[in-house]
């Protein structure tokens, strides 16, 4: 392999793994950016997208196969219930702690996370699934690169996703009000805003978005398991401090940020590829040593 | 009884331990403006507070053109075309001008009224329309309390809350914005205006009341207090 190769090769792993960094470090930014909780649950919620699209493609298969349209339904199923089961998380658990300390809010999270994979643990008796798919590996060859269809499809169908949460976000009346709530929960009541029911659609949004990635997490590397949101709960989390928590592009940045670097790690010379977090994590705390708000935070300024 | 869009009957409120509203009588004739005075502290604040629920009382009632909305949420309160501004403006300095205005339609869901509402509120505060694109943590303190009015016009209100609106302006924006209250009234907005500078206030209401830690100490028109001797003595000077 030429160098262009490896490049070439490590900067699609990289996107790949950024976006669902991204996908999921959205809905902890979200959801930290209106009710300043970090919301340790939300890896187990991509973990739970993965296994709901799971039995939905086997629902749906039947009739639609488990090619692209199958696997299409069943994430928009898994989507919409997992954002349900968000919305229920955040009513049963978060919403009578929203007056309590932080620290407070902060265990129940860890709570419902526990919950969350204990629960699949049991049903699933701890054993890997295996999400097959009837995706080939056909693709295109650049150089003795063989990048496959599915690759191209899961990383624009993560642009997408990204662009239609930004236009919702930035141009209707739901995402202005997300915005405002961040803002001033007392002001925004006094303009008729209903801050339950957007926190509630904040918690809907980002849970889909989490099962979106955990779904397409299942078809790229084709088995699940109850412990798959651990480790990218914490980087997605990561992503999320690297970009700036609370800033939706920030939040797509740092994951992409954090997918690139741990690829590029798995190239260092002299030393293995087990060394690509430690990597990856270095240059990030010397990111954050020179901008302690990440890429895109905010220092707050108070002004009268 | 039909002109009367706001009583406040035996009105009790607490905030945390602390009796902060001592039983309180407050009418509002329609088309009228009618101001709250008091020291810091009196209870002027929380008085509008209550009215709006962003505070609950813990006895007496609210009405608004007789119905009860004691226990109504703040969100529908503001539908029904109660708007309070709160003090120290509040407006979203994260989001443009713009979206600020846009935001106070929020209840509505008519995109060409919310159009005409905003040409409305641009025609009275030409500025808001030239910054429309900026932050609204950019504008100036004088601009910021006119976007919060503009804001509070989106839902074309009955009734106006104004808490403080001159609080840290210039005089000369102070003489602003005692200009557009009087418009706004005399456009039919009935308005029920908390303020510090009393000169001000009683300048534009019909009638005042004087709120002293928690209960009403007097109450009269507005003529009628502006000569009053305890009122010149202690909120206008000598």
């Amino acid at each position: 392999m030429s160098t262009f190769d490896i490049i070439l090769q490590q900067l699609i792993n990289g996107l790949l793994i950024g976006s669902f960094y991204s996908l999921v470090a959205l809905g902890y930014s979200m959801v930290y950016g209106i009710i300043m909780l970090l919301n340790f649950a939300h890896g187990d919620i991509y973990m739970a997208g993965a296994f709901v699209a799971f039995v939905m493609l086997a629902v749906v298969s039947p009739v639609l196969g488990a090619g692209w349209l199958g696997i299409v339904a069943a994430m928009i199923a898994s989507m919409f219930l997992v954002g349900l089961l968000g919305v229920f998380i955040q009513r049963v658990a978060y919403r009578p702690m929203l007056g309590a300390p932080r620290l407070s809010i902060l265990i129940t999270a860890i709570g419902v996370s526990l919950v969350l994979y204990n629960s699949v643990m049991a049903i699933t008796d701890g054993e890997f699934q295996a999400f097959t798919t009837d995706l080939g590996f056909a693709g295109v060859d650049v150089g003795s690169v063989h990048i496959t269809y599915t690759q191209i499809i899961l990383v624009v169908a993560t642009a997408i996703l990204m662009i239609s949460l930004n236009w919702f976000i930035s141009k209707t009346m739901y995402g202005k009000a997300m915005r405002a709530i961040a803002l001033d929960k007392d002001a925004c009541r006094l303009m008729g805003i209903n801050v339950n029911k957007i926190i509630a659609l904040t918690f809907f949004v980002g849970s889909s978005l989490a099962a979106a990635a955990g779904t397409m997490a299942g078809v790229y590397y084709g088995s699940i398991h109850f412990f798959m949101g651990f480790v990218i709960g914490l980087k997605a989390f990561t992503a999320a401090v690297i970009g700036g928590i609370g800033s939706i592009p920030g939040a797509m940045i740092g994951g992409l940020v954090l997918g690139l670097l741990e690829a590029a790690g798995t190239q260092l010379p002299f030393i293995g590829s087990e060394w690509k977090d430690v990597f990856a994590f270095g240059l990030l705390i010397l990111l954050l040593v020179f901008r302690p708000t990440g890429i895109l935070g905010k220092t707050e300024i108070e002004r009268m | 009884m039909s002109d009367i869009v706001l009583a406040l009957k035996d009105v009790e409120t607490y905030y945390g331990k602390i009796h902060a509203l001592r039983g309180i009588n407050i009418e509002v004739k329609k088309g009228q403006i009618v101001t709250l005075l008091g020291s810091n502290g009196a209870g002027k604040s929380t008085t509008l507070k209550t009215i709006s629920n962003l505070v609950q009382a813990s006895s007496g009632t609210v009405e608004f053109f007789g119905k009860d909305i004691t226990n109504v949420q703040p969100y529908d309160i503001v539908e029904m075309g109660l708007i309070h501004v709160p003090e120290g403006r509040r407006i979203f300095r994260d989001l443009t001008v713009e979206e600020n205005l846009e935001l106070g339609s929020y209840t509505l869901k008519d995109d060409k009224e919310r159009k005409n509402r905003m040409d409305h509120v641009f025609e009275m505060f030409p500025i808001l329309e030239e910054r429309k694109k900026q932050d609204g943590g950019t504008l100036s303190g004088g601009e910021q309390q006119m976007l919060a009015i503009g804001r509070a016009m989106m839902v074309k209100p009955k009734l106006l809350l104004l808490d403080e609106p001159s609080m840290g302006l210039a005089p000369i924006i102070v003489q602003d914005i005692m200009k557009i209250i009087r418009r706004l009234n005399s456009e039919g907005t009935t308005i029920l205006l908390v303020e510090q500078n009393a000169k001000m206030a009683l300048k534009l209401a019909h009638y005042g009341y004087v709120l002293e830690t928690g209960s009403i100490a007097m109450e009269g028109d507005g003529s009628q207090l502006r000569e009053d001797e305890t009122i010149i003595k202690a909120y206008l000077g000598s």
